[in-house]
């Protein structure tokens, strides 16, 4: 599958803006600290940011609203009312932190429980494609919530130090821990990538019975939106290493750096900052290597009529 | 609404594909450009048509397929048993339970109730291509010109066209096809041409796995003489040589 930049950036951010958000709900931090106040607006921002960057590889972005319609049967139409339902406890929650330096138990658990159940509605998009195998497996509702709960919990560990946590090695081992479940759960996805394809070119054309099928001659010498969209080879290319790199960038080295943190909780604010900020940027691109090799590596069944082998 | 009709629809419109009878000649693809470029929605656009990398939205290609059987050592060799080479026309088979018409977020994609034929509301539609990612077939295109979801609306503006001539109330693809490959009628009835025609040929589905029950049939090649079952040209053979030709042969024989 072709990766989108804009998907790639929102499912990536809104991910980060929903599992802070959700860690915030549960009044974690200190809402009289300037830092927690400025978490809250960060949040906002980021889930904000993502979803107007998700609209912007729409054909006609001008009549997105209409997306709210059919939450009956489109997990793309409930992610889009659900974000905006969330946004009402998430806002709330942010004027009492902002404006009366307070936490409500109420509206902050509620935010959490919607962000949860947002990031598992935009999971379901993809999950509930039973066109393309590796995304069509509970594991990819699960390493979408487990990468919002690991980059929300760094986050809050970041956000912790900067306002000056009086015990920060809870926040920065609970990061840790969630940090590696989040890659253990996408090990077990990239193993259920292994089963046997659903389609083949045999059952795609029905001439399965007469032998092995083979594409002689394409519909079309150029590329078209099909193998545009639904064929990307470069991600196939260098899965091995690209794996490698999301793995070390984005679960070993903010894994030492958290765990780092926990244990050298006495030291002073600026490098705790400073560790926990290094722990997220790392995090992050290891994620948005991951989500990359999301799509790239997803293979549509609509390849098996185009030298399946080959995209 | 882009929930499926809860009931059977009373009709089954769709199409028969015969793939023993299909030359691959493309006139149905060029057909289904020209008649859609001027029908139902938005014109189906081309990017650069003039220049190096071309291409566009279209509702109908032809694959071409070589089907070669294994032999015992998983070797594939070309002049044994069955091997053949198929021309394949694709379109929207107007599935029964079409993962396009319930992933569609606008409301925009759609089968009707009466027909049971999906189409595209291009005035909802918001070209997030979701539809497309959902379809095993690769039936949907997205036109990058007006930024609205394409696909095969079996030519709804000529089959209750009363304007036209009755010969003329079938899709475009199946009024030009040179060799009769294409078929369309009601699959619901099974009195119908083209359900006698599937129910006789073994008509199937493509990708049965996939679960979504698609209209569209196709009709197996019919079995073929293998290339070494033919009767060998006798060019060497004069056994039977008789008469003055017979004596032209026992003649140059000894020369």
């Amino acid at each position: 599958m072709h990766p989108a930049f804009s998907i790639i950036i929102f499912t990536t951010l809104s991910g980060l803006g929903y599992g802070l958000a959700a860690l915030l709900g549960l009044g974690l931090l200190d809402p009289a600290q300037m830092a927690t106040k400025a978490a809250h607006v960060i949040a906002l921002a980021l889930i904000g940011g993502g979803l107007i960057s998700s609209t912007l590889h729409l054909g006609n972005p001008q009549r997105a609203w209409r997306a709210f319609s059919q939450w009956r049967s489109s997990w793309l139409s409930r992610e889009g009312v659900l974000a905006i339902f969330t946004f009402v406890p998430l806002t709330w929650s942010a004027w009492l932190a902002v404006f009366e330096s307070r936490w409500e138990p109420v509206i902050g658990t509620a935010g959490t429980l919607l962000c949860a159940i947002t990031v598992f509605s935009t999971s379901m998009i993809y999950a509930s494609l039973k066109s393309i195998d590796s995304w069509h497996s509970p594991w990819t509702p699960a390493s979408y919530l487990g990468f919002s709960a690991a980059s929300g919990a760094t986050a809050t560990a970041l956000f912790a130090a900067l306002g000056g946590a009086e015990s920060l090695w809870p926040f920065a081992l609970g990061a840790a821990v969630l940090v590696a479940v989040a890659w253990a759960i996408k090990l077990g996805w990239r193993e259920q990538t292994g089963r046997p394809p659903l389609s083949t070119p045999e059952t795609a054309t029905g001439l399965g019975h007469l032998g092995t099928v083979r594409e002689l001659e394409p519909p079309h010498m150029t590329d078209n939106y099909l193998t545009r969209e639904m064929g990307f080879r470069v991600g196939r290319k260098h899965a091995r290493k690209l794996w490698l790199i999301a793995s070390v960038v984005g679960c070993g080295v903010p894994v030492v750096l958290l765990i780092g943190l926990a244990v050298a909780a006495g030291a002073p604010g600026g490098a705790a900052t400073l560790v926990s900020l290094a722990a997220l940027a790392s995090l992050m691109a290891g994620i948005l290597v991951e989500r990359w090799l999301f799509f790239a590596e997803a293979r549509h069944a609509v390849m098996n009529y185009y030298r399946g082998q080959l995209s | 609404m882009t929930s499926l009709p809860r009931h059977e629809t009373p009709k089954k419109l769709g199409l028969v594909i015969d793939l023993d009878v299909c030359v691959g000649c493309h006139a149905c693809v060029v057909a289904c450009k020209e008649w859609n470029t001027g029908g139902y929605g938005a014109t189906l656009s081309d990017q650069q048509p003039y220049g190096a990398d071309v291409s566009g939205a279209w509702l109908n290609r032809v694959h071409g397929y070589e089907v070669m059987p294994d032999n015992s050592d998983g070797v594939v060799i070309g002049e044994a048993g069955e091997a053949r080479v198929v021309h394949f026309p694709k379109s929207c088979l107007h599935c029964e339970d079409a993962p396009c018409v319930t992933v569609c977020p606008t409301g925009a994609s759609y089968k009707r109730e009466e027909d049971g034929i999906v189409l595209v509301d291009e005035d909802k539609c918001i070209g997030c291509g979701l539809c497309a990612w959902s379809c095993p077939y690769g039936a949907r295109e997205m036109d990058l010109a007006a930024g609205v979801m394409k696909k095969c609306t079996l030519c709804i503006d000529r089959i209750y066209n009363e304007t036209l001539e009755e010969v003329d109330r079938v899709p475009s693809c199946v009024r030009t096809c040179p060799t009769n490959a294409r078929h369309f009628g009601d699959l619901a009835d099974p009195t119908s041409e083209v359900s006698q025609m599937v129910a006789e040929r073994g008509g199937f589905d493509l990708m049965p796995e996939q679960g979504t029950r698609p209209v569209n049939k196709y009709l197996p090649p019919r079995p073929r003489t293998p290339l070494s079952a033919c009767a060998q040209p006798a060019v060497e053979d004069t056994a039977d040589a008789a008469g003055f030709f017979g004596w032209v042969d026992r003649m140059l024989d000894r020369i």
